[in-house]
């Protein structure tokens, strides 16, 4: 809306929050320039807004100086998003970017555009976003035309001025047509919130040859706050009359409470036990008070049904007998199983992933206030829009399509990379708050972090392939079996997702989702299926798997991209060719062709071997995958010791399409932690675990990349379509990285390795065998 | 039991009361209510707590309060908006770090081993950012930066 600061639309959810808070200090005009708006604490909240997504004042204000305010219902982990949101809007406003500011992360003041999730920020949220910035461009200047006297056609915009092109003494600025009120102004709305939320509207977009802002390296616009550093994150966050909660876990997976000896901690100031069924935690007004008092609390643990039925050395044998639950061909195309039993010459794989955690720099943090059938939680979730309804559910005032009278805040915090324990840390808060009457602050600890922490799952893929006499691929066959991607939901918002929840025994909804191969390969006859197996425990599980940042799509194409090597060597091809004859997109034809020739691919129809000083052995392999209309092909150049069978990957050569190129030096940025976040996972990362519980529990004990194992080099080829829109950057060439490392182990080596982590011991192990 | 203690933080003297093995990092986040310094791990394993201790690096995760004996520069009184520090003006250059939790330690140890030597080579570089966990795996733009601000500083 274009509003003064006396026209707070006073909301019920305003009330509610006064009342929450004892009145005052809330209501803050949403006029205010946006660092105000983000600098509020945990005392004082921006004004409630009213949040129909079919009215335009819901997603864009004008202020009186002709600077904007963006209503974003997504947040940004750190990939510039927010600065992103900001250029489109900027573009379609015909303003500067330093006009625009980007609202975000408070469910009582922008709409629920699904959090951080499935890489959408610009794809879904951004043209919705764009849709409404245009829409305001037109009132604005349709309201100028009916001022100046001058048709809109003959009218233009420079930074926020509205002028008569024949004539600039005719002009207004959007500040002076301030009265005017968004709020009125209707977009045609599709009806869905979160991710699928789409807005249309009379005004037309801009025509990409015109773009000035987007396409231009805007700096990122939260980066000085966070460096110099100013901004609060979620862990700053403090409330009047707030105890500090600490968690207390079992020594083994399922492990259930028989007694607690409260005295135990009777000498530590204030330290409360707060216990029911397995749910166990402590409270203090000391931070290290609570640290301390959940350490030595004692708790004698009835461990009779405790544990695994595997372990992480027996799981892909665990895996391959298990019983499926759910089995879908999610792409069938001719006759796969004919085409094979009648072929001649099959070849056939195995593949491996383990268990991954997401690992937070941070563990799990929450913050929630709850109190007589209302309350607040801060979170630093991707999915914090959930923590309000979860917080409702668990208070049990959960209403369908009623309005939450819980408030969610989100602030910065650690990198999530999909449904990471946020969640579950948050639900902690929420019911130490409940049982203490107390405003509660969870922060876990790092052991927590990794052992708790819902993992990437484990499994096992077979793939099959026949080759006919003349060489050519005549079946593809390609079969998942694993743990499910949401065994808890990537949402949030029930108690049954959550380790708190099922530590309570709330019942919890089971999932059966994968992911299959995302190419363009034009078998005859092509196959993907998957079937999914049952959680290593059902309920309360440290190994439950969810979303793990692109799920399950490393996984999978370490699977499918390599076997695609694995075909192109046994049809006498090289990979790059081969690659070439089957994909049928053209966008892939091209990515794949940028990344070979920015790698000076060397053609080759056998593992090359080549060694370099000190005998050490040198290899590139290439990979490419699709996913959600954006498409990567990835050349690693490796290096191995061959005394040591350490891996390093010297360079990566990026072919990326991501359709519109909105900021490209921070895509460049977004890309290459992509790149040494998989990397990471290909070379070192694996939950490992016994038959009592999981022994990942710090960063000692699950090594990430360091340092000392950076590429000296990544160079990107970006491919700009802006004709087709923003694609969405935040993960897809995570998936295409650990094929093409794999297929350089086997250029360097001659040797196949078809299991993650690619560590020094397996790769040595590998090395000695051949 | 807890006893006062007297900590010399960003130039100022501040007396907390807190249990001789506290960590400082709570002293810092809690009763100074710094804003650089993050609770990584309490292991000394990732540096997100990293704080300047008469020029030397430490974790502040693992140093007991009872501990601290001298002058300790956090995050926070490394330089301004206006004035950065040309380590984290060149953070901020190359856009190093996502979600920036972890950024204190990198800026922090970064600091402390070019304000001792600026003279660096890429591979010394790498070395004595060994330790620090990024999650966000943005290393290139983290060594980019390190270079850079090295360069800088050695004029």
């Amino acid at each position: 809306m274009l509003e003064e600061l006396t026209e707070i639309k006073i909301a019920r959810r305003d009330l509610l929050v006064n009342s929450l808070k004892g009145g005052g200090a809330l209501v803050l005009g949403c006029s205010l320039p946006i660092d105000a708006l983000m600098a509020q604490t945990s005392d004082a909240f921006p004004a409630a807004r009213d949040l129909d997504p079919s009215k335009l004042g819901t997603w864009i204000a004008v202020h009186q100086d002709s600077s904007v305010t963006v209503y974003w219902g997504k947040m940004d982990m750190g990939q510039g998003v927010d600065t992103a949101i900001a250029q489109l809007a900027a573009e379609e406003l015909d303003v500067n970017i330093e006009r625009v500011n980007t609202f975000f992360g408070d469910s009582f003041v922008a709409v629920d555009q699904g959090g951080a999730s499935g890489s959408t920020g610009c794809s879904n949220s951004g043209v919705a976003l764009r849709q409404a910035a245009a829409e305001a461009r037109l009132v604005l200047v349709e309201k100028a035309s009916a001022r100046l006297g001058v048709p809109v056609e003959q009218l233009t915009v420079n930074d926020g001025v509205i002028s008569a092109i024949n004539d600039a003494s005719k002009k207004i600025s959007y500040g002076d047509l301030i009265g005017n009120d968004f709020s009125t102004v209707s977009l045609e709305w599709n009806g869905r919130y979160g991710n699928g939320l789409g807005l249309k509207g009379r005004a037309k977009i801009k025509d990409f040859s015109e773009y000035k802002v987007v396409g231009t390296s805007v700096g990122r616009k939260d980066l000085p706050g966070k460096i110099i550093p100013e901004t609060e994150f979620a862990a700053h966050v403090r409330v009047p009359g707030m105890l500090h909660g600490r968690m207390v876990r079992p020594p083994s997976a399922g492990a259930t409470i028989a007694s607690v000896d409260k005295a135990s901690i009777s000498h530590i100031r204030g330290a409360q036990v707060v216990v029911e069924k397995d749910f166990i935690g402590v409270v203090a007004e000391n931070e290290w008070d609570a640290i301390k008092a959940s350490r030595e609390l004692k708790v004698n643990w009835d461990e009779s049904d405790a544990g695994f039925p595997t372990t992480s050395d027996e799981l892909h044998d665990y895996i391959r007998q298990a019983d499926v639950e759910k089995s879908e061909a999610d792409t069938e195309i001719g006759d796969v199983d004919a085409t094979i039993s009648g072929s001649g010459h099959v070849v056939k794989a195995e593949y491996e992933w383990p268990f991954q955690t997401h690992a937070r720099m941070g563990p799990a943090l929450g913050v929630a206030d709850i109190k007589g059938g209302e309350g607040t939680v801060w979170t630093d979730s991707q999915k914090f829009y959930d923590g309000a309804i979860l917080a409702a559910k668990f208070m049990g005032v959960f209403e369908k399509d009623k309005e939450v009278p819980v408030r969610a805040i989100w602030a910065p915090g650690p990198g999530s990379y999909g449904r990471s324990d946020s969640g579950d840390g948050v639900a902690d808060a929420i019911v130490l708050s409940m049982k203490t009457g107390a405003p509660v602050r969870v922060q876990w600890m790092r052991s927590e972090g990794h052992a708790w922490d819902p993992k990437g799952p484990a499994s096992v893929i077979s793939t099959r392939g026949a080759i006919d006499s003349s060489g050519k691929v005549t079946a593809y066959d390609y079969h998942l079996k694993g743990f499910s991607r949401q065994d808890v939901s990537s949402r949030e918002d029930g108690p049954g997702e959550t380790l708190a929840g099922h530590l309570l025994g709330h019942d919890r909804p089971r999932r059966w989702t994968m992911q299959q191969p995302a190419n363009s390969y034009g078998f005859e006859n092509k196959r993907h299926r998957w079937s999914s197996i049952k959680s290593l425990r059902d309920m309360a599980s440290p190994l439950r798997t969810s979303h793990f940042r692109d799920p399950y799509g490393p996984e999978v194409h370490f699977a499918s991209e390599s076997f695609i090597d694995e075909l192109a060597y046994a049809t006498g091809d090289d990979p790059v060719a081969f690659r070439l004859k089957y994909v049928t997109d053209p966008r892939d034809t091209a990515v794949i062709k940028a990344a070979a020739e920015l790698a000076n691919w060397e053609p080759r129809t056998a593992p090359r071997k080549l060694k370099g000083a000190d005998g050490v052995l040198i290899g590139t392999g290439i990979s490419y995958a699709q996913r959600n209309n954006a498409t990567n092909a990835v050349v690693a150049e490796i290096e191995i010791n061959p005394r040591t069978g350490k891996i390093w990957v010297r360079r990566f050569f990026v072919g990326s399409d991501y359709g519109l190129i909105i900021n490209p030096f921070t895509l460049d940025r977004t890309i290459e932690g992509n790149l040494i976040q998989s990397t990471s996972r290909t070379l070192f990362e694996e939950v490992r675990f016994d038959r009592k519980t999981v022994h990942a529990v710090d960063w000692a004990s699950y090594p990430i990349l360091q340092s000392v194992d950076t590429p000296e080099e990544v160079k990107i080829t970006k491919i700009n379509r802006p004709e087709l829109g923003p694609k969405g950057a935040g993960e897809p060439v995570m998936r295409v990285v650990p094929a093409a490392i794999a297929n350089a182990v086997f250029d360097a080596t001659g040797v196949r390795i078809r299991k993650i982590p690619l560590t020094p011991s397996r790769v040595k192990a590998a090395l000695d065998m051949a | 039991m807890s006893k006062k203690f007297t900590l010399n933080v960003d130039g100022k003297s501040h007396v907390i009361e807190a249990d001789p093995d506290m960590p400082l990092l709570y002293a810092l986040m809690n009763d100074l209510e710094k804003k650089g310094p993050k609770f990584g791990c309490g292991l000394a394993q990732c540096g997100a707590c990293t704080v300047i201790q008469d020029g030397v690096a430490i974790r502040s995760c693992v140093t007991p309060v009872s501990a601290v004996t001298g002058n300790i520069r956090t995050l926070d009184s490394i330089g301004t908006k206006e004035n950065p520090h040309p380590v984290q003006k060149a953070f901020i250059e190359e856009e190093a770090g996502q979600c920036e939790y972890c950024i204190n330690g990198w800026l922090m140890t970064a600091v402390a081993f070019l304000e001792e030597n600026p003279k660096r080579t890429d591979a010394e570089i790498r070395d004595l950012l060994a330790g620090l966990q990024c999650r966000c795996g943005t290393h290139m733009a983290i060594l980019r930066s390190v270079r850079k601000a090295a360069d800088e500083m050695a004029g």
